[in-house]
């Protein structure tokens, strides 16, 4: 391929498309207990087997029982339950929580699902099975006393692994479209032919090869029995059009995922395969399909050049994929759902950008990508696209045309971060070349890496509080106990507070991770995801167990701005201006600034004084109790409290914040993010790799900002925290170009798993082709600056309160929460009121 | 430091990604003072020189800074990455900004001399001596023309237009600089068909003879609509505003007038900046 292989051209919209999306969203999506029961009825088979071939067992069971379906108008088949948008279950890795919430998952606010009573029968008989062999009790048992502590006290949260599969991986497609499963079957034949029963690895190579080839087996039969349903419809159907095209998915069927694709029609039916059932393997998201406008390319520009193929039905090929990575999902437990609402699976998919040699590889299918996410205005795939200063202008300015539709997408990753950010963590300089994003904003070098890439959520205002209390929370001892703030004399020593109490939670958040870690390579070694990840066959080892090239850890931090404008308020006020005390600010914090307490608030500082007049050696019954709970909420109520409180955030507000172009508040912020990414990237994970850090929080930032106190950066008890390495809501007040260059000065490259910067505008600010020039140029400047990411959100504030009031006219509204796209009325209503609040981002007036 | 760096003026408002006042993502700076007094004016604070106090949001605010020529330029530095990838620049707005001669000369020398490109939104009510002096360091002047008639014109503005009138051709012939014409389109002013066409039959004059004196004609001919996003603004100044029953004029009304532009004109005609 040489330079700039494309050609633009806007294909329109089919009818089917339309009609494949009505049809996905007519119901509230479903719980179905047909893997719980399959799972458990093989696991019951295979009891004192090696854990690998109880996997490959289970997965072939389910493979050849689960019920399947082609539904109407479909091109590209295969779906992992009856109903659209459903989703099965897998209590191997948790199950507790789904029973807990049997009677309130279709009611409650994010992401809720139908499930019917027969279901919750089903399920629940499987899951009796589970007591004592999930990954969740076994990492459970891994961690130490102190990080269970933090965990319960929300310090950190690693629920997504905890609770749920890993995923977050990009495996070899372009192998599966190759060779096929047959291909990579005689791969894993061949390398356990040449294994010798006297090797030391044998008994874990030879399982774990066998485990592959039941696993590629079990692949082909399923589509093979998808083959057979499409023939059977066939010959019922009485639409001669419809019958051609169910006799063409047959063939399709039993020809690939087997063999290698040949023509581009095979090819997605070969992709949507491995897309799917790898998500029937586990219940890991961000399972993203990576640089699929690179590896589907050959098939399409074969087929151009031969002549069978047209665009546009390469477009509604496109499209079909593209509206069937919506009708995959997931069911988590409601916290979890409030993290990550929308429904969202982070199937992230990214165009352009360079090959391993460093050449522009934007081409016809990189555009189209762009197509479909016009066309579909669906928040699956995560649609990204890579920039750097080689990208195509035109490309851009199609991407623009994307972002101006509303839709939230794409996301855009600069290359000139990135790869040198890469290389930096240990790939080659052409692996990094080639990489793309994991879920909302991690980049990895696809087919070669395990990267655990959303460890956990760490909340850096939670050590704060911490600084303030002496490491007490609630009256436990959570974090270090560091001097009373009252006795310290200099900034540093405060400072200092705060990164000793970092350090510690820091490594606990540790202990936590590789504890899961153990876990899932004990319990849930996955032989079909490993097959497709080098070098797995080649070392005998799944991913969970260390076989990929590249294996890292990225847990992710947020609240940056919050803690930047925290640490220099206090410094300003309290050491540079003399015009507060640290005693003044604790007892502001404590009081919520005078703004009044919530019920968790009035708790937790009842439990913190009852424990401190235990330990002075008084008894505390029930009636003290009632007597400091009193005296709390009367004292928080006092005129010289809320004098306190008022004075306090007149003077904070005062005091120059992140996010407006000032380069000395800037450097104090990139210090301040460096309190999270330097120490982490010390530590090291259980399958020999390292940890980096992230800066993002998905949408983690409302509900465990509703868990966080007030804190010295003026932000009142229970509201969100800032936003990735956005500026605090509000804070930003010199416009996008300022915010921008604030975020630029952040150090981009150590936080190698990702970074996020959330902008939102107006659709007039890129009206006509002028204003998607400007926008363009906008992304370019921030990037040239070295920014890893940006994304945009463009809807007007007033549709977003109309969706509020009349969320059945906005079913399709897409908004971009935090890196990624998500339905906007399924969000919970804090989360929706804090999109809406979220500074505009004004243009000329 | 250049000794013309230390020049000083008084500004009210310095505003960065302005995407709607001349090429790219601009920083205008907002000079205080002004020779009119239009009534539909929405920065009624930058129309005294002196410094005032305005109630925003019922807070107290100080209008007017004094600074200098390298103070300003501070910051319109920082979004250097955004001029040079969207070719934008600097833009001095007012007021007039030619109330500040040597102000404004010196804000338009230190970005040009520095590479930055250079707009100036004005009435051109001043002496030509001082346009005159201000041209060499001026990519792109944003001149607007409210109306044809001199006692119309008084009668909202405070002002007759006939120096304005005078002054824009001279700048036309001067071939200096680009020249575009903005006419802010106010209902019960000049929004009739016939107000319009009048002003667009002068840019036409302005564009031949700027062509003849060998410059670049008329860029383009902007139709701003009326808006009422100052209005708050007078409340925060204890003043009246007088057109507080005035609706702002309608998409297809706009559509009229920039047709009826384009044809009197022959120009390139657009509504919004």
């Amino acid at each position: 391929m040489g330079l700039y292989q494309y050609e633009i051209t806007d294909i329109k919209k089919t009818d089917r498309i339309d009609r494949l999306i009505a049809h996905l969203f007519e119901k509230m999506p479903e719980i179905e207990s047909a893997r719980a029961k399959l799972i458990t009825e093989s696991y019951k088979e295979t009891e004192n087997e090696p854990m690998i071939m109880r996997r490959a067992k289970a997965f072939a069971h389910i493979l050849e029982n689960i019920p399947i379906i082609i539904r109407d108008d479909e091109l590209v088949v295969g779906s992992s339950t009856i109903a659209p948008r459903g989703c099965q279950t897998y209590p191997e890795f948790s199950y507790e929580w789904l029973e807990a919430e049997f009677d309130t998952v279709a009611t409650r606010s994010a992401d809720p699902f139908y499930i019917s009573e027969q279901a919750k029968r089903e399920i629940k008989e499987a899951d009796s099975y589970w007591k004592g062999k999930t990954t969740s009790e076994l990492a459970t048992s891994y961690m130490e006393p102190e990080t269970l502590i933090a965990m319960e006290h929300n310090m950190f949260t690693p629920g997504n692994y905890f609770y749920n599969g890993v995923g977050h991986v990009t495996v070899q497609y372009e192998k599966v479209l190759a060779i096929g499963y047959e291909g990579i079957r005689a791969e894993a034949e061949k390398l356990l032919s040449e294994c010798d029963f006297g090797d030391g690895d044998y008994a874990r190579k030879s399982r774990f090869l066998q485990a592959v080839i039941i696993s590629c087996n079990a692949v082909i039969a399923y589509a093979n029995r998808y083959a057979e349903l499409a023939k059977q419809m066939a010959s019922e159907c009485r639409d001669a059009a419809r019958r051609e095209e169910l006799l063409k998915i047959s063939e399709n069927c039993s020809k690939v995922p087997a063999k290698g694709a040949e023509s581009f029609y095979e090819a997605c039916q070969s992709f949507w395969f491995v897309q799917q059932l790898l998500q029937l393997e586990s219940s890991g998201h961000s399972i993203s399909p990576g640089r699929f406008d690179q590896y589907m390319y050959p098939y399409y520009e074969a087929d151009r050049k031969k002549g069978t193929l047209s665009k546009e039905f390469a477009q509604e090929l496109i499209d079909c994929i593209w509206v069937k990575l919506n009708d995959l999902n997931k069911c988590r437990d409601a916290a979890s759902a409030e993290g990550f609402a929308g429904y969202s699976l982070f199937q992230n998919l990214i165009a352009g950008g360079q090959n391993g040699d460093g050449v522009d590889v934007t081409n016809d299918l990189s555009f189209m990508t762009i197509q479909a996410s016009m066309h579909v205005q669906l928040p699956q795939p995560s649609f990204s696209v890579r920039v750097w200063n080689g990208t195509p202008h035109e490309f851009l300015i199609k991407a623009a045309e994307l972002t101006r539709t509303g839709v939230g997408l794409p996301a855009y990753y600069n290359d000139e971060v990135i790869i040198p950010a890469l290389i930096n963590r240990g790939l080659t300089l052409k692996d990094a070349r080639e990489y793309n994003i994991i879920g909302c904003v991690e980049p990895q070098k696809a087919g070669k890496t395990e990267g655990w890439h959303d460890a956990a959520f760490f909340n850096m205002c939670r050590p704060m509080e911490l600084v303030f209390s002496q490491g007490k929370d609630k009256g436990v001892q959570v974090g270090v106990v560091t001097k009373p703030v009252e006795e310290m004399k200099e900034f540093e020593e405060f400072y200092d507070a705060y990164k000793e109490q970092m350090n510690y939670m820091i490594k606990l958040l540790v202990n936590a991770d590789n504890a899961i870690d153990v876990a899932h390579a004990q319990r849930c070694p996955l032989p079909f995801l490993s097959c497709m990840v080098d070098d797995c066959m080649k070392r005998g080892l799944t991913v969970q167990e260390g076989g990929a090239v590249y294996n890292f850890t990225g847990p992710q931090g947020f609240g940056v701005a919050n803690m930047a404008d925290a640490l220099y308020a206090v410094k300003t006020l309290v050491f540079d201006e003399h015009k507060a005390t640290l005693k003044e600010f604790k007892e502001a914090l404590a009081t919520n600034y005078g703004k009044g307490l919530t019920k968790e608030m009035v708790g937790e500082m009842t439990a913190q004084i009852a424990s401190s007049l235990k330990e002075a050696g008084q008894d505390i019954g029930e009636k003290e109790i009632a007597a400091i709970m009193k005296t709390v909420i009367e004292t928080s109520q006092m005129p010289a409290v809320k004098e306190n409180g008022e004075r306090l955030l007149k003077l904070i507000d005062q005091v120059p914040k992140f996010g407006n172009d000032i380069p000395e508040v800037d450097a104090f912020a990139r210090d301040v993010a460096y309190t999270y990414t330097r120490p982490l990237q010390e530590y090291k994970n259980p399958r020999g790799g390292i940890y980096q850090a992230g800066l993002y929080p998905v949408s983690a930032n409302v509900p465990l900002g509703a868990q966080t106190g007030a804190t010295p950066d003026g932000r009142l008890a229970g509201t969100p925290v800032a936003d990735g390495v956005s500026p605090s809501a509000g804070k930003d007040v010199n416009g996008p170009t300022a915010a921008a260059n604030s975020v630029a000065r952040l150090d981009h490259y150590i936080a190698s798993n990702g970074t996020l910067f959330n902008q939102k505008f107006h659709p007039s600010a890129l009206s006509g082709r002028e204003g998607l020039e400007k926008f363009v140029a906008l992304i370019r400047a921030y990037f040239d600056q070295k920014g890893s990411h940006m994304q945009f959100n463009v809807v007007s504030r007033e549709t977003l309160l109309d969706a509020q009031k009349n969320p059945e006219k906005y079913k399709h509204l897409v908004v971009r929460v935090a890196g990624y796209s998500a339905l906007f009325t399924t969000l919970s209503r804090s989360l929706q009121d804090d999109i809406i609040n979220r500074t505009e981002q004004g243009f000329g007036a | 430091m250049e000794a013309y760096r230390q020049t000083k003026g008084r500004i009210f408002d310095i505003q960065k990604f302005s995407i709607h006042d001349g090429d790219g993502i601009r920083t205008i700076v907002f000079l205080k003072g002004c020779v009119l007094r239009c009534r539909w004016c929405c920065n009624p604070e930058s129309q005294e020189y002196a410094v005032q106090t305005m109630k925003v949001q019922g807070e107290p605010k100080i209008i007017g800074q004094d600074v200098t020529v390298d103070e300003v330029m501070r910051t319109v530095e920082q979004d250097r990455p955004y001029y040079y990838r969207s070719r934008g620049g600097l833009t001095l707005s007012g007021g007039e900004s030619l109330c500040q001669p040597e102000f404004a000369r010196d804000l338009l020398r230190a970005a040009k001399e520095h590479g930055i490109n250079t707009a100036m939104e004005s009435m051109a009510c001043a002496k030509y001596e001082v346009i005159e002096s201000i041209l060499p360091y001026l990519d792109h002047y944003l001149l607007d023309i409210k109306h044809m008639n001199p006692e119309k014109h008084k009668e909202f503005t405070g002002r007759s237009n006939e120096l304005m009138l005078e002054n824009a051709g001279k700048i036309a012939r001067s071939g200096q600089t680009r020249l575009s014409i903005r006419i802010p389109v106010i209902p019960t002013f000049n929004d009739s068909e016939a107000e319009i066409r009048a002003i667009a039959g002068y840019a036409k004059k302005l564009d031949k003879e700027s062509r003849q004196a060998g410059g670049l004609g008329i860029e383009k001919v902007h139709l701003l609509p009326y808006h009422r996003l100052g209005q708050d603004k007078y409340d925060g100044l204890d003043r009246e505003y007088l057109m507080k029953d005035i609706v702002p004029p309608q998409a297809e009304k706009m559509a009229g007038l920039k047709k009826a532009a384009e044809q009197e004109s022959g120009l390139v005609c657009q509504i919004g900046g």
